[in-house]
């Protein structure tokens, strides 16, 4: 180390080679400008900007109340479909404004499936659970949906489970396998993105990291976006990590600077649980 | 950066568990510090007594090595320490690399001076390697004492003296070169006495390097293999 003082290399700490992922080499997918979002009276959102890579996983991590499952939301539209929300700023899929007049929702909601905190299958066989999109859909063609339903299946890491049994009930999978059927019945209709709220918190330790393992698998395909409030999780598999707090996007980095050295204190004293 | 920082976690065991390796780094660094003045004191005056002991109480050192690395490790597995408390840990754990290190050198010193006679002793230049071994012995001092308050200004002024060891290097061998070329059946004994003064230069590159670790985990910058001046820069440059 010192002894080699006189060869002194100059590197600045910035410019080393082993940062891994930098968000101005990504490809964009998704952005928010100045989004802001009001309940009423009370303001959830307060301007934020950010552009969320394609192909990679971004994760919201913040303390509760903070507003990631709020601003997860309206990468679908879904705070639509609460009377008293609001907003205002832009939110572009592939550079188109999502709030744009001439938008069709449901098409919005097929190009960005979104998967919840609770399992939510609905009462129906396996197979029909997957095969619900494509019956909205109006396919009929049975070859067809087989083909989606074991490919999307396949593709969530469940058809090895339930390949006997795919015309059972889903309500008798455990919630882990629940929550794979449910991302299995999102990708069946071949979104953009996959929107993720706290998938894993009603689950247990391996079935979590069954998810995480998907997870890494789907991004090939999809961009995934996801809201935990598990920092272990965003650091073991999120590409880069927005910290919010109160509403505002403290900081947004590559996962590997945001939990070694973040810029902001306020990162700093959330992630490695000081008093904030 | 504020020393009571690692202690406002909302766990306080895990408060505890850092405080913890800090007090046994700077105890390590301690008995480093202790085993290097005896071991060159034991050199200079020819206590041979006192070079035994260096010798046998460098096991303690080891031990203490091994000690901290695992509580490390319990904090890696259990805690996931993440960005300032991610770094001390491994601040740490390079830290204490440096300081078993340097006791292997402070031993080394010790036994070097068991073979030195005293009519070399007489001759060698003795004082030169007693001012060097204070200067080393000032240095690690300083590097701990930058560690404990997580000064990293005080970090980079300690590690700009290893300048001023390298020269005192330079000119003990110079000064033993003539000397061996003088009196060349002198050569192997005198030659313990550049193994010694080598030894201090090399413990001054690692109090040097624990320098470094203090602006590692104050700034989260990394300056090995940088200059004086960038060191600096990074050390006074704003975290937060």
């Amino acid at each position: 180390m010192s002894e080699t003082a006189t060869h002194t290399v100059q590197v600045t700490a910035d410019d080393r080679p082993d940062r891994g992922l930098r968000l101005a080499d990504e490809e964009m997918c998704l952005s928010a400008e100045d989004l802001k979002l009001y309940y009423g009276d009370d303001q959830a959102l307060k301007g934020i900007d950010i552009r969320i890579p394609k192909n990679r996983i971004t994760a919201f991590i913040g303390p509760s109340g903070c507003g990631k499952s709020t601003f997860l939301r309206c990468f679908n539209r879904m705070n639509d479909l609460i009377d008293a929300a609001r907003i205002e700023g832009t939110i572009r899929l592939d550079g188109e404004d999502i709030y744009g007049a001439d938008v069709d929702v449901p098409e919005l909601r097929r190009r960005v499936g979104m998967v919840f905190q609770k399992p939510n299958p609905f009462p129906k066989s396996i197979y029909e659970n997957v095969a619900y999109g494509l019956r909205l859909q109006g396919v009929k063609n049975r070859r067809r949906l087989d083909d989606v339903v074991e490919r999307s299946l396949r593709r969530a890491a469940l058809w090895d489970e339930v390949k006997d049994r795919l015309h059972e009930n889903a309500f008798g999978l455990s919630g882990g396998q629940q929550q794979r059927l449910v991302i299995a019945r999102a990708i069946a209709i071949d979104p953009e993105v996959l929107l993720l709220d706290e998938p894993c918190s009603a689950l247990d330790p391996l079935a979590t990291l069954k998810i995480e393992e998907l997870m890494m698998e789907l991004k090939k395909d999809y961009t995934l976006v996801i809201v935990t409030h598990n920092m272990q999780q965003a650091a073991r598999v999120s590409d880069f990590t927005a910290f919010m707090y109160m509403g505002e996007l403290i900081e947004y980095a590559d996962t590997d600077t945001l939990f070694t050295s973040p810029a902001k204190k306020q990162t700093e004293d959330y992630i490695t649980g000081r008093f904030g | 950066m504020d020393t009571s920082f690692f202690k406002q976690h909302i766990s306080t065991q895990f408060n505890e568990e850092l405080e913890d390796i800090i007090k046994r780094v700077m105890a390590m660094g301690g008995l480093v510090e202790q085993q290097l003045a005896d071991a060159v004191n034991a050199m200079v005056e020819g206590d041979t007594e006192q070079a035994e002991t260096v010798m046998t109480t460098d096991y303690r050192i080891n031990a203490m090595e091994v000690e901290i690395d695992e509580q490390c490790t319990h904090i890696l597995a259990r805690r996931q320490p993440t960005a300032s408390d991610l770094r001390l840990v491994i601040a740490v754990i390079k830290t204490i690399t440096d300081l078993e290190r340097m006791g292997d050198e402070a031993e080394r010193i010790g036994r070097m001076g068991l073979h030195l006679l005293e009519a070399d002793r007489q001759t060698a230049p003795m004082s030169d390697l007693a001012e060097m071994g204070e200067h080393v012995r000032h240095m690690t001092r300083g590097a701990l004492d930058a560690f404990a308050r997580m000064d990293t200004e005080q970090a980079v002024r300690v590690a700009q003296q290893d300048i001023q060891i390298d020269s005192l290097y330079e000119s003990v061998t110079h000064k033993l070169m003539k000397q061996m070329t003088a009196a060349p059946d002198a050569v192997p004994r005198l030659m313990d006495v550049v193994w010694a003064a080598r030894a201090l230069e090399r413990i001054g590159d690692r109090a040097r390097n624990i320098c470094e670790y203090v602006v590692y985990f104050v700034k989260g910058k990394n300056v090995r293999h940088t200059s004086y001046e960038q060191m600096a820069a990074e050390a006074t440059g704003d975290r937060h």
